[in-house]
């Protein structure tokens, strides 16, 4: 085969070969639920990367694959060396500026995500999370109930409200993460973090410890239920008043954990 | 006997041990009494003589080994034993096990006990892999499984991959600039020591009252302050292969800076040579700040510095920002040696010059200089200020840029090449595809809002093994493979070792590849048990990582058994033009019986007549013309 037609069937195969890679990254379910708009941003970032990143690893395996089936050693070349060629300035040029342009592309892109993403609204709740090992409870304060703040085990978020948690810790470092949000930050002892996010899916999702907190790291667990406004009220009210009605509030609504 | 005990050796090593531990209990009970009553109502505290124990214990070790007696007989103003050069070279199993000041012998000593810690590194992932297996298991309990993770990634990490391109390079990197041993002979012996020293500490940390250290290899504050003992054993066992590290940096730049032969500029240096020295320029400035760190924890853990401790003033994100600033280095300290391997394997194996030598030797010290600016991105979710996290995410895009070239420039080199398809080609070229995936998932975690996702998730997981096993251990085998002949006189099995290479990178990929998905869908790293729905990936996770495991296997028996009875290698079997092939194999004791003098690029295939090095002494004329040459370019 001519160096000519090998080159075009290796352009052909390399073309096809991202075609498939394209297609199956749309086939892959990657993400779990999108309950937030943060989460629709991130997960289009994502899918920008892989579209720009798969071409280039085409081209790497490609260039591979052809070397070794175009210029593998043959039988009767055991001593023989290939052409003294020793660089191209232009081609270095080249391979040096179009790679910085896109990966500044990219970045570019991202921090518009990130820039969206952390924006905060007119209008947002506050949640005080509190980590210690190895649990989650959650601070409504006076804004959000209209009332007493309330301090509870559960997780209650009202639907299409931008809704920023501050965290804290009470021992070691822990991370609040909400997969189906697509956002965590660590809980640092000695300082207040912060995160935000609108849900906009309703459901229940899992609330994850995501950074090495002790022996029962594995199992800091607990679930975020997102519900209408509606829904929302009425949980706060029937908490309250069950803290009202109940000895020491806390003890009777952290009994139904999941 | 009395002879045995004071000659260094194991006899006299055991008797100063136990004279640590006697030292280190009278110095805690004469601290503690001194200090009254009020402070300490028991003079004997057993997690007081421990700590003090891991320190004077292997120090002790050390000096019963014989690692100071030059240095303590000068002190003491006796007489030195002149070097004579008369323990070079390694004449049975048993001179390795002695202090030898040989860099052959020390090179060997590096890699066979780093492999060693390879072994037991991959071990417990085995057993890590097996409690993962299924949900809720109980293979292992939940400290055991927190002790084997962290013990997996600090074996592996300080105790394989740092040390045994060390030991590569030892054996190797002299050999190529035409030296005949390394700059600081006896340091370099010393620096081997502390190896198995941090080893023993590493794995001995599991039968520490409270099991090993249990906090990652990252070994966040505050959770390291206030916990077990074995905590303690990993601050101290990175003190000792830290100063390894520092002690073998400086030798190797002190050997390139003034040990090449005649002629052998900058520029006509091999990409392995090149490779080492921008390492060691890492090594040297950044491993300080480790050893910062890990002594930071351990004043707050045995004497209440309260460095981390946030209720007194303590600052938690500290201690981040100075690990990571040695932490993030470091993955170019386990990487640019291998990129060093690659580059001499590709361009003999492709009989082709390396295309664009300049811009490979110049995008390792972009490397170096960008790989300083970009430990924050390790800390975009850590609460730390958020603007730190958008020049972080520039450099952190930017560094894929000398990395691509690299790439780029090997695939040009093995373009029109006449390319030698055998193990270490292969692993080459499985190395350039799976790194390839690895810094594509770099990048991608460059970009902050997709990083505040996956961060510290399986998704990170996936990424480190890409580059660190797809990577880093990829160019390690193909460099063993490639020099083995080398370092031992003898071939390897080429059938065994084209086993190895496909069952590795079949396996590499069906065991790391499918992680990415289970950091996205929401798998936090380092757990010993988890949600149901990641069941099904984590069984076929565990089964491929066994395959994997077995594949390592494939491997030591062939370099066992080829070591031992493999057919004799010729000395130049690649026909390779560096000058560690135009010896014998395995070199003289001396290196060189005569001095070579280079006159040539190291790669240059393909040119008609082209040499890189010459043994016959060169005639006055040409010597001037070679002196000037290293001003000019090089003849490429």
């Amino acid at each position: 085969m001519t160096s000519r037609r090998s080159l075009a069937l290796a352009s052909v195969a390399a073309v096809v070969a991202v075609a498939i890679a394209v297609a199956i990254s749309f086939w892959i379910h990657w993400f779990p639920a999108q309950a937030t708009t943060q989460a629709q941003n991130t997960d289009r970032l994502y899918h920008v990367l892989v579209l720009a990143s798969i071409p280039i690893f085409v081209l790497v395996v490609t260039v591979i694959l052809y070397s070794v089936w175009q210029f593998r050693m043959k039988p009767g070349e055991e001593l023989k060396d290939g052409p003294p060629i020793h660089g191209n300035t232009r081609l270095e040029v080249f391979w040096t500026a179009i790679p910085t342009v896109l990966l500044l592309g990219i970045v570019g892109y991202s921090f518009v995500v990130l820039r969206n993403n952390e924006k905060k609204p007119a209008r947002e709740i506050q949640i005080g999370v509190t980590a210690q090992q190895f649990a989650w409870t959650y601070q409504y304060p006076p804004s959000v109930t209209g009332g007493a703040p309330l301090n509870s085990t559960q997780l209650y978020v009202p639907k299409g409200e931008s809704v920023e948690f501050s965290l804290r810790s009470k021992d070691v470092i822990h991370a609040f993460w909400i997969p189906a949000f697509r956002v965590q930050e660590d809980v640092v002892p000695g300082i207040t973090t912060h995160w935000r996010a609108t849900p906009i899916r309703l459901g229940s999702y899992p609330v994850v410890c995501n950074l090495l907190c002790g022996l029962g790291h594995s199992l800091m667990r607990s679930t975020v239920h997102v519900v209408t406004p509606a829904q929302f009220h009425a949980w706060i009210t029937s908490q309250q008043s069950a803290a009202a009605s109940g000895a020491g509030g806390l003890s009777t609504t952290g009994a139904a954990t999941g | 006997m009395a002879a045995k005990l004071r000659a260094p050796g194991f006899y006299r090593a055991g008797i100063m041990m136990l004279g640590g531990v006697a030292l280190a209990t009278g110095l805690t009970w004469l601290v503690r009494m001194t200090t009254g009553h009020a402070t300490y109502s028991h003079y004997l505290s057993g997690d007081a003589i421990l700590s003090v124990s891991l320190l004077a214990v292997p120090l002790a070790f050390l000096i019963g080994i014989g690692g100071f007696d030059y240095w303590f007989y000068w002190a003491a103003g006796r007489p030195t034993r002149p070097e004579d050069h008369s323990g070079h070279g390694a004449y049975s199993w048993k001179d390795y096990f002695r202090v030898n000041t040989d860099h052959k012998v020390i090179g060997v000593q590096y890699t066979v006990s780093s492999f060693f810690f390879l072994l037991v590194g991959g071990l417990i992932a085995m057993l890590m892999r097996a409690q993962l297996a299924q949900p809720g298991s109980h293979f292992v309990d939940a400290n055991t499984f927190n002790g084997l993770f962290s013990v997996h990634a600090s074996l592996l990490i300080f105790l394989f991959i740092i040390p045994v391109f060390a030991g590569l390079a030892n054996f190797v990197l002299p050999l190529m600039i035409g030296a005949p041993d390394m700059a600081f002979p006896r340091l370099n012996a010393l620096s081997f020591w502390l190896l198995p020293v941090a080893g023993a500490l590493m794995l001995g940390s599991f039968f520490a009252p409270g099991g090993a250290f249990a906090d990652g290899w990252t070994a966040y504050a505050p959770l390291s302050d206030n916990a077990p003992i074995g905590q303690t054993f990993f601050s101290v066992a990175v003190q000792f292969a830290g100063a390894s590290s520092i002690m073998t940096a400086l030798n190797f730049l002190v050997t390139i800076i003034t040990m090449r032969a005649p002629g052998m500029s900058f520029f006509r240096m091999p990409l392995l040579v090149w490779a080492n020295f921008a390492t060691s320029l890492l090594v040297v400035i950044a491993t300080p700040f480790i050893a910062a760190s890990q002594f930071f924890v351990l004043l707050d853990r045995a004497l209440g510095f309260n460095f981390f401790n946030a209720a007194h003033g303590g600052d938690v994100l500290m201690y981040q920002h100075v690990f990571w600033f040695y932490s993030h280095p470091a993955v170019y300290i386990m990487m640019l040696p291998g990129f060093g391997i690659i580059s001499e394997i590709i361009a003999v194996k492709a009989r082709k010059p390396i295309f664009g030598y300049r811009m490979m030797a110049f995008s390792l010290l972009a490397i170096v200089a960008l790989g300083f600016t970009v430990w924050a991105h390790h800390m975009f979710t850590s609460g730390m200020a958020a603007w730190i996290r958008i020049p972080m995410a520039i450099t952190t895009a930017i560094i894929a840029v000398p990395t691509g070239i690299k790439i780029f420039s090997w695939l040009a080199t093995l373009w029109r090449g006449v390319l030698h398809l055998d193990t270490p080609m292969l692993f080459a070229l499985g190395f350039l595809t799976t790194f390839t995936l690895g810094g594509i998932s770099g990048v991608m975690l460059a970009m902050v809002p997709f990083d505040i996702h996956v961060s510290a998730t399986y998704f990170i997981v996936a990424h480190i093994h890409y580059v660190l096993f797809g990577g880093s251990l990829m160019t390690i085998f193909a460099g063993v493979y490639y020099w083995f002949p080398k370092m031992t006189g003898r071939m390897y099995d080429e059938r065994l070792g084209k086993w190895h290479f496909w069952a590795t990178f079949i396996f590499v990929n069906l065991t790391f590849g499918p992680m990415h998905i289970l950091g996205l869908q929401g798998m936090p790293r380092r757990v010993s048990t988890y949600a149901a729905k990641f069941t099904d990936l984590n069984l076929f996770i565990s089964l491929a990582s066994f395959g994997l495991g077995l594949s390592t296997l494939v491997f030591f028996y062939n370099i066992v058994t080829s070591w031992r009875g493999g057919p004799r290698a010729i000395p130049n079997p690649w026909r390779g033009m560096t000058l560690e092939w135009q010896v014998s194999s395995p070199p003289p004791i001396f290196n060189f019986d005569r001095v070579p003098t280079v006159v040539g690029g190291p790669y240059e295939y393909g040119v008609p007549g082209a040499v890189h090095g010459i043994f016959a002494p060169a005639p006055a004329p040409a010597a001037a013309g070679a002196a000037a040459s290293v001003v000019r370019a090089p003849s490429q």
